[in-house]
């Protein structure tokens, strides 16, 4: 029991910086604009948010730094995309060298440091219940604010009023524009949400996962959350499934190879991402057909006038 | 970013080399083409500490140049050709990758001399080093038996060839000699650098039972890991005592310094021949970092093997040297395995209840 306990806390620690990354890249998504720069706001996120940590001492102010650097980085996709309506794809492309440049040079000093972690949650009494008492009371508080989060996009998304306007500007922008909507100002949100949750998604990683900083410690998680999304069908709760599927896959792919199961590695590595292939040919199977995309992603649009 | 700084550099360089090129031919220009970035603390880390010690010996003689995170294929070539026109006249490719970029430069510029790391192709002007890591390993090897409490060693490998291969047999056999029946868990990460794979796998090992961790892979989270679960771990590459003061035991370090200070001052002398090196702890290019946080007699033991495999009284693979089918292993450096076998390894020694993946 005490190994489920072990797997299921490092499943929840890997699934977390993706589910918060994803998250933000979903809303950005429904109000029609496609940023592939996630893994480049992540890296300057993780950079700026050690930063912060290690001059301050306080994982609020690591965490507060990586969102600033991250909303930061998706104001320059947004000045691009929005603003000067510079195709979507090559922007997006050229955010994450960018940022993975940007984090080499923000981050150059930080290196070889090291901070304390994320402190966990304890609750006398409940943390110390057997099993399920650390997987419920006992995580850092990323892990619950993104839980939390992923609700409050969802009731967001689907309950609000300000919800149904953006997945209309992000389903057909031009009707929208039609209606009076300002389809530019209600994207710039969407996309600074997305870049504030990419930038605290990297700052949880040397904040809280690893607790130092080194260049391209991201080492891809951020395509793999613009890859959630599409696997999610662009709807929050398929997300936390999604997330916590692919930690799920990936940790226990590691412990299958201590277990010595005779499987080669390099199979095992490819697991999380056949895995993921396999669940979204499942869903569009089941569905009645049709994309679930919203509809104007990753068209430029210019208001007439 | 910061290459697109650096190439521009590099540009600059080269139109104030032909613009001064009288007062440059006193100085020597010595290149470098890095892997990853300078701060990645291992590997790359290494070799630009080596360059950094180069340059305070011989002072105002040379002006070195290094270009880092260069991709391995047709960019490196590029680079390295680069570095060539900006008038350098010593150029260290540090990554294997790199093997036939160079080459092929080397061949293009007959008096530029290149020296490649660990890579096995040479020419009249291109030199090959690298260092015999699998020294360290069978000292790690031996600590780890002596401390583990309960037996089970985890072991975190980057890709298996041989380079990886013949550590994790290293280390085997040194624990052995130890522990006759000490057990090893194996986890790939199929990356050289992952630092939350790696913490990831490092979990996974010690959830598994093992206490004793050691890996190949380049960042210091499963130093960490093992500094908060109240664990052992060695350090790879680098010194990593930062990241775990009461986790590290020692660490292989690669100590490139004595080898460029040797090569630059051939180089300066006139008397550059074209090499194959292959060092280790005699020659200081494999160095053990401290022996801490381990009781005294475990250290003293680890100190007493060190100098034997230095004076070359102890060989970790000496033979018989028995696989995992049981058969002894064809011995063909008389009492010992010779380079050969050790640069190819594809086998598993006695001992390791585990396949080598893919085979």
């Amino acid at each position: 029991m005490e190994l489920f306990e072990a797997i299921i806390l490092s499943v929840l620690a890997a699934s977390t910086p993706l589910l918060i990354a994803a998250t933000g890249e979903l809303v950005t998504e429904r109000a029609g604009v496609l940023n592939l720069g996630v893994e480049g706001m992540m890296i300057v996120g993780a950079a700026c948010g050690f930063g912060g940590a290690l001059l301050t001492g306080s994982t609020t102010v690591g965490a507060i730094c990586g969102i600033a650097a991250g909303t930061a980085l998706s104001l320059v996709f947004a000045l691009m995309t929005l603003g000067l309506a510079v195709n979507q794809v090559a922007t997006g492309l050229a955010l994450t060298i960018l940022g993975i440049g940007l984090s080499g040079l923000i981050g150059a000093g930080f290196v070889g440091e090291r901070i304390t972690p994320a402190p966990q949650l304890y609750i006398p009494g409940l943390t110390d219940i057997p099993v399920l008492g650390r997987i419920l009371f006992g995580e850092d508080g990323f892990v619950y604010a993104s839980l939390l989060m992923v609700v409050g996009v969802w009731l967001f998304l689907y309950r609000t009023r300000s919800g149904l306007i953006i997945r209309a500007v992000g389903d057909n922008h031009v009707s929208a524009h039609a209606l009076g909507y300002p389809v530019l100002k209600i994207r710039l949100g969407a996309v600074m949400f997305g870049g504030a949750c990419a930038g605290l998604a990297g700052a949880y990683l040397p904040l809280a996962y690893t607790p130092f900083f080194v260049p391209g410690m991201t080492a891809g998680r951020g395509w793999i959350a613009l890859a959630l999304v599409v696997f999610s069908s662009w709807r929050p709760g398929r997300l936390v499934i999604g997330a916590y599927l692919f930690g799920a896959v990936t940790i226990l792919q590691l412990h299958a190879q201590g277990w010595g199961v005779g499987i080669p590695s390099q199979f095992m590595s490819a697991l999380p991402y056949l895995a993921t292939v396999i669940v979204l040919v499942l869903i569009s199977r089941a569905r009645a057909g049709g994309s679930t995309a919203p509809a104007a992603l990753g068209t430029v649009f210019v208001p007439d006038r | 970013m910061r290459r697109i700084v650096i190439t521009a550099t590099a540009m600059i360089l080269t139109a104030a080399a032909s613009m001064f090129s009288a007062s440059a031919a006193e100085k020597l220009k010595v290149g470098f083409i890095y892997i990853g970035p300078v701060g990645d603390f291992g590997w790359t880390y290494q070799h630009e500490l080596a360059r950094r010690a180069m340059v305070k010996e011989f002072g105002d003689k040379v002006e070195t140049t290094f270009l880092e995170n260069v991709s391995e294929g047709p960019d490196s070539e590029r680079s390295i050709e680069q570095l060539v026109r900006a008038g350098n006249k010593l150029i260290f490719t540090t990554s294997f990758g790199y093997m036939e970029p160079t080459l092929k430069v080397a061949k293009k510029y007959p008096n530029v001399r290149f020296e490649h790391a660990t890579g096995y192709k040479r020419d009249k002007n291109m030199s090959t080093y690298s260092g015999r890591f699998y020294e360290g390993r069978y000292i790690q090897g031996i600590i780890a038996a002596k401390m583990s409490k309960t037996g089970v060693l985890g072991y975190i490998g980057s890709f298996p060839i041989p380079e990886v291969i013949s550590g994790i047999n290293s280390t085997i056999l040194g624990a052995q000699t130890i522990n006759p029946n000490i057990k090893v868990k194996i986890i790939w990460a199929n990356s050289w650098f992952d630092p939350g794979k790696e913490a990831d796998a490092a979990k996974a090992l010690l959830d598994q039972g093992a206490d004793v961790i050691m890996q190949h892979t380049d960042s210091p989270a499963a130093m960490q890991i093992a500094s908060e679960r109240g664990k052992w771990a060695f350090g790879q590459a680098s010194e990593m005592i930062k990241f775990g003061p009461k986790a590290q035991l020692t660490s292989t370090l690669h100590n490139w310094t004595p080898y460029y200070i040797q090569r630059v001052k051939a180089e300066l002398d006139g008397t550059w021949k074209s090499e194959d090196t292959w060092a280790g702890l005699k020659d200081k290019m494999v160095v053990m970092a401290p022996y801490t946080n381990m009781p005294d007699d475990v250290k003293k033991l680890a100190e007493d093997t060190e100098v034997a495999i230095r004076d070359g009284k102890l060989l970790p693979f000496k033979c018989p040297v028995v696989g995992q089918d049981g058969k002894e292993v064809e011995c063909k450096g008389g009492h010992h395995l010779d380079d050969g076998q050790v640069l190819g390894m594809n086998f598993y020694v006695k001992g390791i209840d585990d396949k080598i993946p893919g085979k």
